[in-house]
């Protein structure tokens, strides 16, 4: 009998346009059809395939036919038409913008060809609450082979040669953080996964956890055996619900399996892990103030002149990575630190996932190795800009980040191309704006943002940035003068300086990367009262 | 309610969680409560729950209007959306309609940009939006049909 899968994407974008809905209709009519047809169908809900623009997005297997933008009321044409007679529905396929036509497979299109996926491979090919799945797929595969062949000293050997970086924004190495902690005769010692995702922007974090939980507490499980360590929490946002839902059965299935929990897998080697439910405060995904929220503190960040390697959660030796970090981990092991080491650039490793949002043409979810350029990403995979409008800036990084103009887009992206240019990786949100967008409007976000989380600690970040704020927000509304680009500059420089913690370190990178390559759209605020994108409202100020 | 946790100073941010979610804010009796289960200055949970966004003191509405004001929503208008809420229902970000119907926050990313500018009524989703299709969602709830 043959036996084909569907699977419908179930991830918040989808989930928002109604997939839900397709998942259901699919099944009862499955269910209708095929009492006693020769095709076994096995209905399969996703996480996030990344390509949101086009969802929801039902693809077939083995026939590998990808649909887009479904409804419930395509279900029945998509089972009596594909499912049972191998006929593809021409209207529902995707249209690929540069080859001018319409593609079967999603991998066809240059949205997905010129990606490569290490971190988000099992997503939209697996269902995330069923273990099975991940199983399937090679899933605890790397942890069997680290339980049987390597000393905890070879885990972290291996680590340190694959040269993998920390992808939550910071590129400390990976390796070099298990080895200090491990160095460090003090116990017990904790494992953190920050899933507490908060850049605007940037939703990596939260497509791994609902869409392949299941590598996540791999890849922890595997840095706990490296630094003998038997407890492990995962923070997550209190926003993303179904990244708790998802994590949760994950953990309670990898348990029954034995994965996690006392003894894993017959080995004496015990680590459970716990999820904490972030509050809703941006400043915990920084390490030390996401350590005080696990204690049950407010979330301030403390000074890091002792690393929490060293003293972390309750004043003991704490590996803290970010999700994306945790997912590669078990890749690494399986595959060899030499296979990862041949992807990216000198100095940066591996693929990096990127969110791909704003005025582009395919937003969505992309993974691609380092070293790529930011053309290739805005453009080639990224489709273009929206309505064939004129591209203007870059912004990655987040709130720490900064706005990239087109004449560096040729900068490959990797940890340290980025610095140079003033912005940073930061967790991987890619913003693109277009002629529409204000630069002084976009820099004046940032700081209303970043005024309202900062956590008050510092006088510098707390002050500095709420008059930093009022400056941007005269200029906006016309009523600045150029002698406030002056006091604005000095005041980046002393926030920069005297916080404490990366939220007020980096808060004017959106200030200084905009005055530097956007002054002109400053001076036309100040000088002719105008803003050029037609985005500030100057003109209600004047009348 | 408090038991279900073991009496730890780490479980003080899930009790108060759960505090909201039960009562939709947290009433002093309970903030008291729970400092004197915990043994934890009341002044400390106090400065809790005015930190973390998820908590609220005051009386939240039956229904919680969350508008994404992420950069990408940003960037695709989210602010007229708002203006939209504003107008129908008369409240800005972070107050409650007078009928306890409705609470208007602002959130900094939900993490679904590609389906900018996105809205969430209590659990479920809407994306890319426009003033009008707020309105109409609006009705849905119940909110200022006659306007």
């Amino acid at each position: 009998m043959m036996s084909k899968t569907v699977y419908v994407c179930c991830g918040t974008g989808c989930l928002a346009n109604n997939s839900m809905e397709v998942y259901k209709e699919l099944k009862r009519l499955i269910e209708k059809y095929e009492v006693d047809a020769e095709v076994k169908t096995t209905v399969k809900a996703t996480g996030c395939n990344g390509l949101c623009e086009k969802g929801p997005l039902v693809k077939i297997q083995p026939d590998d036919i990808c649909y887009r933008k479904v409804k419930a009321k395509d279900a029945e044409e998509i089972v009596t038409k594909t499912l049972l007679n191998g006929e593809i529905i021409d209207r529902l396929l995707i249209f690929d913008i540069t080859k001018g036509k319409k593609v079967t497979s999603h991998r066809d299109t240059d949205f997905y060809k010129s990606q490569k996926k290490i971190a988000l491979r099992n997503i939209g090919e697996i269902d995330p609450a069923n273990i099975d799945d991940y199983i399937e797929r090679g899933g605890y595969e790397a942890l069997r082979k680290m339980l049987s062949q390597m000393a905890p000293e070879e885990v972290i050997s291996e680590i340190e040669k694959s040269g993998l970086r920390g992808r939550g924004g910071g590129g400390f190495p990976t390796g070099r953080k298990w080895r200090q902690c491990d160095s460090i005769d003090s116990y017990p010692k904790y494992i953190i996964c920050n899933g507490d995702e908060g850049d605007p922007g940037a939703f990596m974090d939260r497509s791994i956890m609902e869409g392949d939980p299941n590598t996540v507490i791999e890849g922890m499980t595997i840095c706990a055996y490296s630094i003998k360590s038997n407890n492990g929490f995962i923070y997550i946002r209190d926003e993303y619900s179904l990244a708790l839902k998802n994590m949760d059965a994950a953990i309670r299935q990898a348990k029954e399996r034995g994965f996690l929990g006392k003894n894993i897998m017959g080995s004496g080697f015990d680590f459970d892990i716990q999820i904490v439910r972030g509050g809703g405060a941006f400043v915990c995904g920084e390490s030390t103030a996401l350590m005080q929220s696990i204690e049950g503190n407010v979330g301030e960040p403390r000074a890091k002149y002792i690393h929490s390697v060293e003293k972390g959660l309750w004043g003991q030796p704490t590996v803290l990575n970010n999700v994306e970090t945790w997912a590669n981990v078990p890749e690494i092991i399986f595959k060899g630190s030499e296979w990862f080491n041949s992807i990216g650039t000198d100095t940066s490793k591996g693929t990096k996932v990127f969110s791909l949002v704003g005025k582009v043409k395919n937003t969505g979810l992309v993974e691609i190795p380092m070293g790529t350029t930011l053309r290739e990403l805005v453009f080639k995979i990224g489709g273009g800009i929206i309505g064939n409008k004129k591209f203007k800036a870059v912004q990655s990084g987040g709130p720490s980040g900064g706005c990239i103009p087109e004449s560096l887009l040729d900068l490959p992206v990797d940890f340290d191309t980025l610095k140079k240019a003033g912005s940073m990786m930061g967790s991987g949100g890619i913003i693109v704006m277009d002629e529409r967008t204000c630069m002084v409007d976009v820099a004046r976000y940032y700081l209303d943002f970043l005024s309202e989380e900062s956590c008050g600690k510092c006088v510098a970040c707390r002050e500095g940035i709420k008059r930093m704020l009022e400056i941007l927000t005269d200029i906006c509304s016309g009523k600045g003068t150029v002698e406030d680009l002056v006091l604005l500059e000095d005041l980046c420089h002393t926030v920069g300086e005297a916080s404490l913690c990366g939220l007020g370190k980096t808060a004017p990178n959106p200030v200084l990367t905009t005055l530097k390559y956007f002054r002109d759209e400053y001076l036309a605020h100040i000088n002719e009262k105008r803003c050029p994108a037609g985005v500030c409202p100057i003109k209600e100020v004047r009348a | 309610m408090f038991e279900k946790y073991p009496k730890e100073q780490r479980y003080t941010l899930s009790i108060l969680q759960d505090l909201q979610k039960e009562y939709n804010y947290i009433p002093k009796e309970k903030l008291i409560e729970l400092s004197e289960h915990l043994g934890i200055p009341l002044s400390k949970l106090y400065s809790m729950a005015t930190f973390y966004k998820a908590l609220s003191l005051t009386p939240k509405g039956k229904n919680i209007i969350k508008v994404c004001d992420g950069t990408a929503c940003h960037i695709r208008s989210s602010r007229s959306l708002l203006d939209e809420i504003q107008n129908t229902l008369g409240i800005k970000p972070g107050e409650t309609t007078k009928d306890g119907k409705f609470s208007l926050e602002t959130v900094n990313c939900l993490g679904s940009c590609a389906i900018a500018p996105v809205m969430v009524i209590n659990d479920k989703y809407y994306g890319k939006l426009t003033s009008s299709m707020v309105r109409e969602i609006l009705k849905e709830y119940g909110g200022a049909d006659d306007e």
